[in-house]
């Protein structure tokens, strides 16, 4: 019971984790209509910045507050130099030109940084542990990354519902030359919108930086996470994204630390956890095919 | 743009001194005192075949399939495992009926071939209900899956990879001699790029293009279109898987590597590169990447940090691919 108590707020951490990069993704693609295999770059700095400025400055929210911006900027730059002229390209075209862009900066981090792991300090407010329910004792610093994915989903919901701004982008994404026409800078506010998935990107890799390695490459097996996490949930709808997540952290987490023993009971403890364990690691994969075979545009089909 | 005639002699011209250039490459290499150019050009051929395969599905079916490297690596770990069992002496299989290892690649590359073509088939099925980006992504996952399960396929090196004791046997011929597993690549790439000539331009290929290019019509006419890709799909995954067995002699070492997603996006960039929808477009897609790589690499160890803004301006500027811009081909659709 503990430990299923704990493997569920693994699965619910990583969930949101995943939400703030799959956010940031189909939001772009919703309403560009632009996929961006980059984005796991954008992860990749926010760690590396934050990593950077928190050793200098001994502060994780220092470090915190200089990602943010940091890949906010990175990602309005790249939308500005190359991305913003292929909006109207086909998605093979964007496939590649954004593979382009992350042999690029895992290179440029490797020059950077060099090729050996950072290792990032979460605050030490947030170093102990809290006990949430009596006798089941959680790390503080996890239970404030499922705090911040909610808050951020939150945010979101009422940004693109309930405000100008988001009115703007909803229009934006249906008509772009009617939403221009009626006096609107929509290019500017593409940039704006690429800015904001960056910077969630971003904070999606400062979060991730205490409990894994900040390290080369370290965007691409989580972009790859987030894209089943947007498919599952329907390309473009913020709550698939959500919902995706979650299922996602959960049948990851929850696949890994029970399938092993769980085949146990089938066969040979030692078939068990070589069966169980590749199981588990093609689970979330087998459950996107699932889910397409049943509903072929997700979830949470954002349009029509 | 020339007029048709001109760009066909011009075409027929550049085909036949690449075929000259090819059948001299290993000699020439030689002669410059640069043995190692042989396996590279030998790379380059298998990775042209490679792409000549993933452009069945994406530049004549229109499926842009981000997991060929699941075909790829899958005809390779077929001859890896074949060779390891062989070399045991044990049966791969013993249940429902024996299956030996073997080292022949008479027995082992068309193994690879159909491993390679079923899996594409039960990949395809289900992929081929969706459409779009949708489709890339569940291919793309679908090579997740199959990465892992390598990962995780402890009796086959895991993570680790496994090492082949010796390349395929391919009587009279001796695939260890660099020379002779050049010409045993090139013959095949030139065969499958014959054959492949052959199936786009019969009515199976024709069929193809039409719901390439118009799905809906092609159904109206009464064409089972799904069937259709999904045969092409499966074809062009057995000619990856191929090129797979090939990579896997080449090397004469397999890891999950082959199957890993940026291997999906190299052949990718291969075939879009020389230009979808050609016979010839991957093949020079292949030994522009190849070089590229090799020159750029030996400039510096980040070579990356040019060659992806290449890609880029490459996407930007250079829509029709490199055999596009040499042969000064009439666009084909769009």
């Amino acid at each position: 019971m503990l430990l299923l108590t704990e493997q569920v707020l693994n699965g619910l951490q990583f969930g949101v984790m995943l939400f703030l990069l799959a956010a940031g993704l189909t939001l772009v693609l919703g309403i560009m209509n632009l996929i961006n295999l980059a984005h796991g770059s954008l992860y990749m700095i926010g760690a590396f910045v934050a990593a950077t400025v928190a050793r200098w400055t001994g502060s994780f929210m220092l470090g915190l507050l200089a990602a943010l911006p940091a890949t906010a900027l990175v990602g309005m730059a790249v939308e500005i130099v190359a991305l913003r002229a292929l909006y109207r390209r086909e998605h093979l075209d964007q496939v590649l030109a954004t593979f382009g862009l992350i042999l690029f900066f895992n290179e440029l981090a490797a020059m950077v940084w060099g090729p050996r792991a950072l290792f990032l300090d979460g605050p030490s407010w947030l170093a102990g542990a809290v006990e949430i329910i009596p006798g089941v004792p959680y790390p503080a610093f996890r239970l404030a990354v499922l705090g911040v994915g909610l808050a951020v989903a939150a945010f979101l919901y009422w940004l693109v519902g309930h405000t100008r701004l988001g009115m703007l982008i909803r229009a934006g994404a249906s008509n772009r030359e009617m939403v221009a026409a009626l006096g609107v800078n929509i290019r500017a506010l593409y940039t704006l919108v690429f800015g904001l998935g960056a910077l969630l990107a971003g904070l999606a890799g400062v979060m991730a930086g205490p409990i894994y390695a900040v390290e080369v490459g370290m965007g691409e097996p989580v972009l790859i996470l987030a894209i089943v996490v947007i498919v599952i949930g329907g390309i473009g709808s913020i709550r698939g994204a959500l919902v995706g997540a979650v299922l996602v952290g959960l049948v990851d987490t929850l696949g890994r630390a029970y399938l092993p023993s769980l085949l146990g009971l089938f066969m040979g403890p030692a078939n068990a956890s070589g069966v169980g364990g590749s199981l588990a690691s093609m689970s979330i994969y087998i459950l996107m095919a699932a889910i397409l075979v049943w509903r072929p545009r997700g979830l949470f089909p954002a349009h029509g | 743009m020339d007029n048709p005639r001109a760009a066909g002699a011009r075409r027929a011209a550049l085909i036949g001194a690449a075929c000259a250039l090819a059948l001299l490459a290993p000699a020439l290499a030689a002669a410059a005192g640069a043995d190692y150019l042989i396996g590279v050009g030998t790379r380059a051929l298998i990775l042209a075949l490679a792409g000549l395969g993933l452009n069945l599905a994406l530049g004549y079916g229109g499926m842009v399939s981000f997991g060929h490297a699941a075909f790829f690596g899958a005809g390779a770990y077929t001859v890896a495992i074949l060779g390891f069992h062989a070399t045991l002496g044990e049966p791969l299989l013993t249940w429902p009926f024996e299956i030996a290892g073997t080292e022949s690649a008479f027995l082992a590359w068309p193994a690879a071939m159909a491993a390679a073509g079923a899996l594409a088939l039960v990949i395809g099925a289900i992929s081929l209900r969706t459409s779009g980006l949708y489709f890339i992504m569940i291919t793309l996952a679908f090579a997740q899956m199959l990465f892992f399960f390598f990962v995780s396929l402890e009796a086959y090196g895991g993570g680790d990879g496994l090492g082949l004791w010796a390349r395929s046997s391919l009587p009279p011929l001796d695939l260890h001699d660099p020379w002779q597993f050049y010409y045993t690549v090139l013959g095949l790439l030139a065969l499958f790029a014959v054959l492949k000539g052959r199936l786009v331009a019969s009515r199976f290929g024709l069929a193809l293009q039409g719901i390439r290019d118009n799905e809906r019509r092609m159904r109206a006419l009464g064409f089972p279109t799904v069937r259709y890709k999904l045969a092409a799909f499966a074809i062009s995954g057995a000619v990856t898987g191929l090129a797979g067995a090939l990579i896997a002699n080449h090397a004469e070492f397999v890891s999950p590597a082959l199957l890993s997603w940026q291997r999906s996006g190299e052949i990718l960039v291969i075939v879009i590169l020389g230009g979808m929808g050609t016979v010839a477009g991957p093949i020079v897609g292949a030994i522009a990447f190849v070089a590229t790589e090799e020159a750029l690499s030996q400039w510096s160890e980040h070579w990356r940090i040019v060659f992806g803004p290449l890609l880029v301006l490459a996407v930007l500027f250079a829509r029709q691919g490199l055999w596009g811009l040499i042969a000064a081909r009439e666009r084909i659709h769009d």
